[in-house]
């Protein structure tokens, strides 16, 4: 066979190129000629083609996106947005990295291995920024939960996210699980990993210093995921589509693990100059992303790569998505000892390569040279497009449509009905099926997890210091308003935090939508992001990185904009933590926040009536940063035992949950909650701002609140086998937990007759 | 006193098994599977993970590295060994212990607190219990369905050789709740539960776990 070589190229101009099944514009492919001065080969077609993506390119959103970067970086940022994922600053010489990113069309064609590969690519990136990966999380959405479709996905997508987590020896410290006919034909997956390192340990992805090696290392590259980046990531599934099974990457998470061990052994001992994994585009991304990000050109020579099959050509290569490997650059007096830690280690490493002093990327196959390309070309100066905006013309409607409307439950036993059926829903209901398939304890610094309402993890043994971390993203407000639905998640998720006790310090995300060539999308999009931003802006959080993940549709439906924020805090102390649940009884339950009758996009509307409208909750985030500092306060303190955050299905979830947690119930009043005492609104109403705490000193927490200025309301006492309102219902907590846990099990299958749910993948399960 | 900690490729827990180690008194001593060097330890762990990604069957690969022949010759002569997880289904491939671990009865990985009894309290890793002593530790693997013939579970019973077993619910289909047993000798145990992760009140469900490293410090001193 042979193969396309510049020399050829430059000599046939006219030959027809497959630029539009790889998924290129016509006026992007001239600007590719144009920026050659010949048309392109085969190899540099499908390294433009892939790296151009949406998903590569971010070509869409980046003029949106900007907004973040023009935060002002505050005291904490190491690094900021650009990098694998961002660094913060966590005290006493500690810097941590996280970043969430999506896998949500590789995890609906092949759900096991589409997840497992999500966690994988995340703790890459996590890794590549020198740090130790100590935790994950995940977000998951499905379609409606009995939905025959959603059993299908779901499942796999799980069994996935903890097969990978799992045998990587990364506990999983929480997420989300949610439901809504919107992703039927689109779940959406997304994977947080969060590390740890010290300050003078940070690495960046850049090739510098002539004559330096580059070293692929890690798996053999096989023909897996090619074209999973432009034809996947970045096109919207519809009926007649081929299958595209082939295209999703299979993972190996042993491989991932030695390459951990392997990394981080070759960081201390100052091996490495540069480093980049391979993700999305593979080889064409690492390369190109690290000649551009230096000083210099590079060199490799494609046929020294490892190969799975031999039988792949080099475009393919360049292309392939193959699992578990890096790029290193590495001075050529440090390569032997970098190649011996990898022997150690059973990691496969190949000199492919070297840093040149001229500044194009060239790589030749068997002696010819089959690209010679302009790196930032490829990696950084790819087409940017001003998409078209229109605010969506059903908004107006959907706004008008007030649930205030809504038949709402008067009689005592109707409101308790209702706040059965609102825990019980798929959304409400216990996530045990879930968690108990994920390792909550590897590595020993797991002091929360879900269903506590952020994950904390301690860092040092010594000194107790630690670092929390929350995943939210609520759609249904952010498709009644995606500028305050963005605000609001970004609340959630901030409160999520400061109820454990931990001080915000940043914000990553991970904004799923629909197709960017959908005027009305962009203005989702546009608007989530601009909310998102000034929302940090206020609240004085940088954004340290994130990812989107665009085309998330079928046919012309798109899903509910998606935005889904993770906020990271500290904990100077994790032994002051605040847990969720109630332990004991004698307690004072108190509300902190004020609540006011707000029901569009609430889950009450959405379980009772099926009903989405009107307008969401009000933001009010000077609200939400006085009731956050009054929380890391209290839980500094030591003046309250239980800390549990009011979000979907308002204080009814919220109280129930921490009943559940460890059996406590509790006598409660509802009168004073809101001006008029309606127990419906105090139960359902989903106010931002707002948390119930438990205190054996209400009078010390009353004064702090009332210093701070949170309004005070006091619920009840703890105790007792049951949730007594007065006015409203005695709920046994028998009954209550029965209904609460019996929703997965009964949708997913017990684990006990589980035999139907076995997951594709030959991912090991011990 | 000093307790070695095997790191086999796709060891995960080592580090924890090494922090219990430490808590209860000794000195950890990092171990590597591929050098025949046990670096003259008082007691070896063989802690949780995925050796060798479970490739063949889970700790059959690592049954056979170099350090391991090692362990098997020493726990011959009394070495305490304590295999878990992971490590249990080293021990069990290795031939130390009796009985094998499969796939989970409901094939999902499971993690939980879960309850134990305490069957054997005279070995070199639970004489700091009770015997019939309930605790509660974690259990989170995939393959921890401990299986034997019904010849030789009648002859493990019979001997006591039950050192630990499941109780308020059996997590993965284990014969007989059957969740750890011991050596004929009680020097060699192996268990799926991991009470290396039940050593402190803020990252475990309890402290139960502890003594299982407190208890094989007496039995060196007293060996």
């Amino acid at each position: 066979m042979s193969v396309d070589t510049v020399e050829v190229a430059a000599k046939t101009p006219d030959d027809e190129q497959p630029w539009a099944e790889l998924g290129l514009r016509s006026d992007e492919y001239a600007r590719i000629r144009d920026i050659l001065g010949r048309r392109p080969t085969t190899a540099e077609l499908a390294m433009y083609s892939v790296m151009w993506s949406e998903h590569c390119s971010y070509k869409s959103s980046k003029v949106h996106l900007r907004r973040f970067g023009d935060l002002p970086r505050g005291e904490h940022l190491l690094v900021g947005i650009g990098e694998n994922a961002g660094v913060v600053d966590v005290g006493d010489g500690y810097a941590v990295t996280f970043k969430v990113e999506s896998h949500n069309h590789p995890s609906y064609v092949e759900p096991y291995q589409g997840a497992a590969t999500g966690v994988g690519g995340i703790v890459r990136d996590i890794l590549t920024m020198g740090a130790r990966p100590v935790a994950v999380m995940d977000s998951l959405r499905f379609g409606r939960a009995e939905a025959p479709d959603t059993a299908r996905v779901l499942p796999g997508v799980v069994a996935g996210v903890g097969g990978y987590g799992n045998c990587l020896g990364l506990p999983n410290i929480g997420g989300e699980l949610l439901f809504d006919a919107c992703y039927a034909g689109n779940p959406l997956v997304n994977a947080l990993c969060v590390g740890v390192m010290r300050h003078e340990d940070v690495r960046l992805a850049k090739a510098e210093g002539v004559g330096n090696k580059v070293v692929l290392f890690g798996a053999r590259t096989g023909g897996d995921g090619i074209g999973g980046v432009s034809v996947l990531a970045s096109e919207t599934f519809d009926e007649q589509g081929p299958a595209k099974r082939p295209s999703v990457q299979v993972g190996d998470p042993f491989t991932e693990k030695l390459l951990i061990e392997a990394c981080l052994e070759i960081f201390a001992a100052d091996l490495v100059t540069g480093i980049q994994d391979l993700g999305g585009a593979g080889l064409s991304c690492a390369t190109s992303e690290l000649a551009s990000a230096g000083a210099g050109g590079m060199h490799v020579d494609l046929d020294r790569v490892p190969l799975r099959d031999s039988t792949l050509t080099p475009a393919e290569i360049l292309m392939s998505e193959s699992q578990e490997r890096m790029c290193a650059i590495v001075e050529p007096g440090k390569v032997e000892q970098f190649l011996a830690v990898c022997r150690k280690w059973d990691v496969l490493a190949t000199v492919i390569g070297e840093v040149t002093d001229g500044d194009r990327l060239t790589v030749d196959w068997h002696g010819e040279r089959i690209v010679d390309v302009p790196p930032r070309t490829v990696a950084h100066e790819g087409p940017v497009y001003e998409r078209p905006m229109q605010r969506p013309a059903d908004l107006d409607d959907l706004q008008a449509d007030d649930p205030a409307a809504l038949p709402r439950p008067q009689r005592p036993e109707e409101l308790a009905a209702h706040w059965l059926a609102v825990v019980a829903s798929p959304d409400g209901a216990d996530k045990t099926w879930v968690t108990e398939q994920y390792d909550r304890y590897v590595r020993g610094n797991t002091v929360l997890a879900q269903p506590d309402d952020a994950g904390v993890v301690r860092i040092d043994e010594d000194t107790h210091r630690g670092i929390a971390l929350s995943l939210d993203g609520n759609a249904r407000f952010a498709r009644l308003d995606p500028y305050a639905g963005a605000q609001l998640n970004l609340a959630e998720a901030y409160r999520n935090v400061a109820v454990t006790g931990a001080r915000p310090l940043a914000v990553t995300n991970c904004l799923n939508f629909g197709s960017p060539e959908e005027p009305e999308v962009m203005w989702q999009f546009a608007e989530a992001v601009r909310g998102l931003a000034d929302a940090c802006r206020d609240l004085g959080l940088p954004v340290t990185g994130g990812n989107v993940s665009l085309y998330n549709q079928t046919g012309d439906v798109a899903i509910n904009p998606t935005p889904v924020i993770g906020v990271l805090g500290v904990h100077d102390d994790v032994r002051t933590r605040v847990p969720a649940g109630w332990r004991a009884g004698g307690e004072t339950v108190l509300l902190l926040g004020r609540t006011r009758p707000e029901f569009g996009g609430s889950a009450w509307a959405s379980v009772a009536h099926g009903h989405l409208g009107g307008r969401p909750p009000v933001v009010d985030l000077e609200a939400e940063r006085v009731l956050g500092e009054l929380l890391g306060a209290l839980g500094r303190e030591g003046l309250v035992t239980s800390a549990h955050d009011l979000a979907d299905g308002g204080l009814a979830q919220a109280l129930a949950e921490s009943a559940l947690r460890y059996g406590t119930g509790a006598r409660l009043g509802l009168g004073s909650v809101t001006a008029d005492g309606d127990p419906f609104t105090a139960l359902f109403s989903e106010s931002g701002a707002r948390a119930v705490v438990t205190t054996t000193d209400p009078e010390a927490v009353r004064t702090t609140a009332e210093w701070a200025g949170v309004t005070v309301t006091e619920l009840g006492t703890t105790g007792g086998d049951a949730l007594a309102v007065d006015g409203v219902a005695e709920l046994p907590l028998t009954e209550l937990r029965a209904a609460w846990t019996a929703t997965l099990p009964a949708l997913f299958g017990t684990p006990e007759a589980g035999v139907g749910t076995v997951p594709a993948g030959a991912v090991p399960t011990s | 006193m000093r307790i070695g900690v095997i790191t086999f490729p796709g060891s995960l827990d080592d580090v924890d098994a090494a922090r219990a180690v430490r808590l209860a008194g000794a000195d950890p001593v990092v171990l590597w599977h591929a050098e025949h060097d046990l670096k003259a330890v008082d007691a070896v762990v063989l802690p949780g993970g995925f050796s060798y990604g479970d490739y063949l069957r889970a700790g059959a690969i690592a049954a056979r590295s170099p350090l391991v022949q090692d362990v098997v010759q020493a726990a011959r002569s009394g070495l305490p060994v304590l295999g878990i997880c992971n490590g249990f289904q080293v021990l069990c491939e290795a031939g130390l212990l009796p009985g094998a671990l499969t796939r989970n009865s409901h094939l999902h990985f499971r993690n939980r607190d879960q309850r134990l009894r305490i069957e054997r309290a005279d070995t070199a890793w639970t004489h700091a219990y009770a015997p019939g002593q309930e605790i509660v530790v974690p259990v989170k693997n995939g393959e921890g369905r401990y299986v034997a013939a019904p010849a030789d579970l009648e002859r493990l019973e019979g001997e006591g050789r039950v050192a630990v077993r499941y109780v308020g619910g059996n997590p993965n289909g284990s014969l007989r709740d059957i969740a750890g047993v011991t050596s004929a000798d009680g020097r060699v145990v192996g268990l799926m539960p991991h009470p290396e992760h039940a050593v402190e009140e803020l990252t475990g469900p309890s402290t139960d776990g502890l003594g299982f490293f407190t208890s094989v410090l007496k039995a060196v001193v007293s060996a």
